[in-house]
This record gives C-alpha cells, structure tokens and sequence, in this order.
C-alpha cells in the first residue's frame, strides 16, 4: 500500500497537480495575474464569478491549443492565444449579463481583462504548446483552480475586515468598526503582500529564481 | 477644452490605472528593477495607448455599433491592439532603427498588456466621446509611467538600504511599497470627478 503511495507519487499527473497547487503556485511564486487578483479580490461574490469563470476560460483554451498546437505557425502563435481565448471570455461576459446582471454590472472592465492574464499566457505557452490535450486539460484545470482558491482566500480576508461583510452577509458584532482601507486600493496590496510572505515561508520558494521572467 | 484637462488630470492623479484600479501590475513588478527600463516602458505604453485608442473609438462606434456586434467587442480590441504594436515595431525597424532597438524589446510586451485593453473597455462603459477618449488614454498611460517610474526609483533605494525577509524578497516588498503609494495616492481622492 504504502509502496502503491509512493509510486503515485512519481506520475505526471500528480507532479502536474503538486506544482500547480502547491510548488509553483501561479500567483504566490509566480507573481503572475496581478491585475485580476488585486482587482477583484474586494468581496467573495467578485471573487467566485472571476474563478470560475477564468478556470473555465483556462481549460477550454488550453484544450483547443493543445488539439492544435501543431498546427499553429510559430511566428503568429500568441494573436492565435489571444483571439481564442477572446472568443471565449465573450462566452462568459454573456453568461454573466444573463444570469447575473448585477454581478456583471460590479465587474465591469475585469471581464474583459481575463484576455490578458498572464496565467494563461503562461500557461498555454509553456505546458498546452508541448502537451497532449488530456496533461493540458490537467494543467488548466489545476492552475485555474490554484488562482481561484488564492482568490476566494483573499477576498474572504478583505470583505471580512474592510465591510464587515461575507457574501454581503452581516457577520460582524456590533461595535465593529471597518477598517475601510482594506477593501480599497491599498489593503489589495498589503493583504496579498502578507499573503505572498506566508506562502513563500511555507513553501520555501527561492526568491531569486520566480517571478522576475515574465511580461 | 476644460473638460478634457480634468479628465487627463483625473486619469494621472484621481483615478491613476495602476494605484486606483489595480491594473498593470505585472510589467511593474518585472520590469521596476531598473530606472532606466521602466522609462522606456513607460513611453512605450505612453505611444501605443495613445495610438490604439485612435484607431479603437472609430471601429467600436462606427463599425461594430451600426453592425450591432457590440458582443464581437473583445476579439476586435485585441486583433487591433495586436495590429497596431505589430505595425509600429515595423515602422520603427524601417525608419528608425536607433529606437527600434531602445524600445524594441518593450513590444510584444505591451500587446498582452490588461492597461491598454481596458482603456478600450471604459471607453464604451463610460460612453466616451473621440476627444475625451483619447485625452483618456494618453492620461491613463501617463500615470501608468508615473507609477512605474516611482516603484523603480524606491526599489532602487531600497535595494541599497533595506534588510528584506527572505519570503518578501522581490516581488513581496514591491507590492508593500505599492501599497503605500497607493495610500499616499488616496490623498488625491474627491480632487477631481471623472465620467
């Protein structure tokens, strides 16, 4: 059994989910996809809609890619990235407009800025151009999941502490003041700042190597 | 006239991109290591944000509006956002080949850059006209550059001055200095009113 364990570990598919989640986190070690995690991690229902939706976005791109990626001009691959993912960030702007015209309104313009998340960038540079769709699909599907959890973390911390709210849910006693700087601008950073410290303690990341090398 | 200057005051101070609404952040956190660089990007950005919201407003209103494709809106943004710096790296490789290898490198950087998107994408939210649009943009990436430009001048300091825990190295202590400018930018809050 415990050998069985072990070999487990030696797979692509766990080393996949392990560096994803864990190891090379894509925002802790990464530093990657700032613009939605300071953006949008001001309340949870914020934060649900753009993880699912950006995991969604993740896995469907990183699939067609992978189908072809040998068909992809070198030279002309990352307008190919970003008209493909363009296409399907209208799927979920939809989406959103329908069911949730309220949360769409809340949004506004990050939507959109999905397009230009690095992470995906990243991503479907890096694993979907050299992998067969089933390890992409993997990949996607745990670095989404990685920012998405980053996310709900952050966004419960800040809408706790900046609106005394979680879910636009009282939870708060009476006499409890906000501390308003948290949910603006300034607490985005600190609060991922405090973040990026813990996690990297945590998981040992060497500070000289990641988040320097990337655009 | 007046209106125009309070919305390109507005976009540099009252509702900086980067300090206000949080975006741009990956190029500064890469690229603020030196002063220098993160000049250079700064005018990059100044150019084609200027350049693509130019040649945005007229597509969006005359073309997608008329056709109501409105939906179509980000595949066409990103298509001339990717044109646009595709024909300047051109342009400046035939005529000026000196600045082609200045601000070469800062290209391809800037077309999957979130700043230059969203200026496109408050344009139709907020239902801006040609003038104010690019008095916008050209605001926008003005405070951008005034951003970057501070991270890397304090970054430099810091580096000579500062004993930095090891799990904040880098990319940590740059966001705690954001977070303060970003404090100290608050200061300039209910100045100047934008829409």
């Amino acid at each position: 059994m415990a050998l069985q364990l072990k070999k487990l570990t030696y797979t692509k598919t766990f080393r996949i989910l392990r560096s994803n989640l864990w190891k090379d986190h894509p925002v802790a070690c990464g530093v990657l996809g700032m613009c939605l995690t300071l953006g949008v991690s001001n309340k949870v229902a914020n934060a649900i809609a753009i993880g699912i939706g950006f995991t969604f976005v993740l896995v469907v791109t990183a699939a067609t890619i992978s189908a072809l990626r040998n068909l992809i001009p070198k030279r002309a691959r990352v307008i190919i990235y970003m008209i493909i993912i363009s296409s399907f960030v209208i799927i979920v702007d939809r989406v959103l407009k329908a069911f949730f015209p309220a949360l769409s309104e809340a949004l506004g313009p990050y939507i959109g800025l999905i397009i230009t998340s690095c992470i995906l960038m990243g991503r479907l540079e890096e694993f979907s151009m050299k992998n067969n769709v089933w390890y992409s699909m993997l990949d996607a599907l745990s670095s989404g999941l990685a920012f998405g959890y980053t996310l709900f973390l952050l966004s419960v911390i800040r809408e706790f502490l900046g609106f005394g709210t979680i879910l636009d849910v009282k939870v708060t006693p009476t006499g409890w003041t906000n501390w308003v700087v948290i949910g603006m601008a300034p607490g985005a950073f600190f609060v991922l700042s405090i973040y990026l410290w813990i996690t990297r303690t945590l998981a040992k990341v060497d500070p000289m190597k990641t988040g320097q090398l990337h655009g | 006239m007046g209106e125009m200057i309070t919305i390109l005051l507005a976009a540099i101070f009252t509702h900086n991109i980067a300090l206000t609404y949080l975006l741009g952040w990956c190029p500064i956190i890469s690229l603020s290591r030196s002063l220098k660089t993160s000049f250079g990007m700064g005018i990059c950005v100044m150019i084609v944000m200027t350049l693509t919201a130019v040649v945005n407003w007229p597509i969006y209103y005359l073309i997608l509006v008329p056709a109501k494709a409105e939906f179509f809106s980000y595949v066409v943004f990103t298509i001339t956002i990717a044109a646009t710096v595709q024909l300047l790296e051109m342009f400046l490789e035939k005529f000026f080949p000196s600045l082609q290898t200045l601000f070469g490198v800062f290209l391809p950087l800037i077309a999957a850059n979130s700043i230059v998107l969203v200026i496109a994408l408050f344009m139709v939210l907020r239902n801006y006209s040609y003038a104010k649009t690019i008095f916008f943009a050209f605001g926008s990436a003005a405070g951008w550059t005034l951003a970057i430009v501070t991270v890397s001048a304090i970054r430099a300091k810091l580096v000579l001055i500062s004993d930095v825990p090891n799990g904040l190295k880098g990319g940590g202590i740059t966001l705690v200095t954001a977070g303060v400018m970003a404090l100290a930018f608050l200061g300039f809050a209910g100045m100047l009113g934008i829409q």
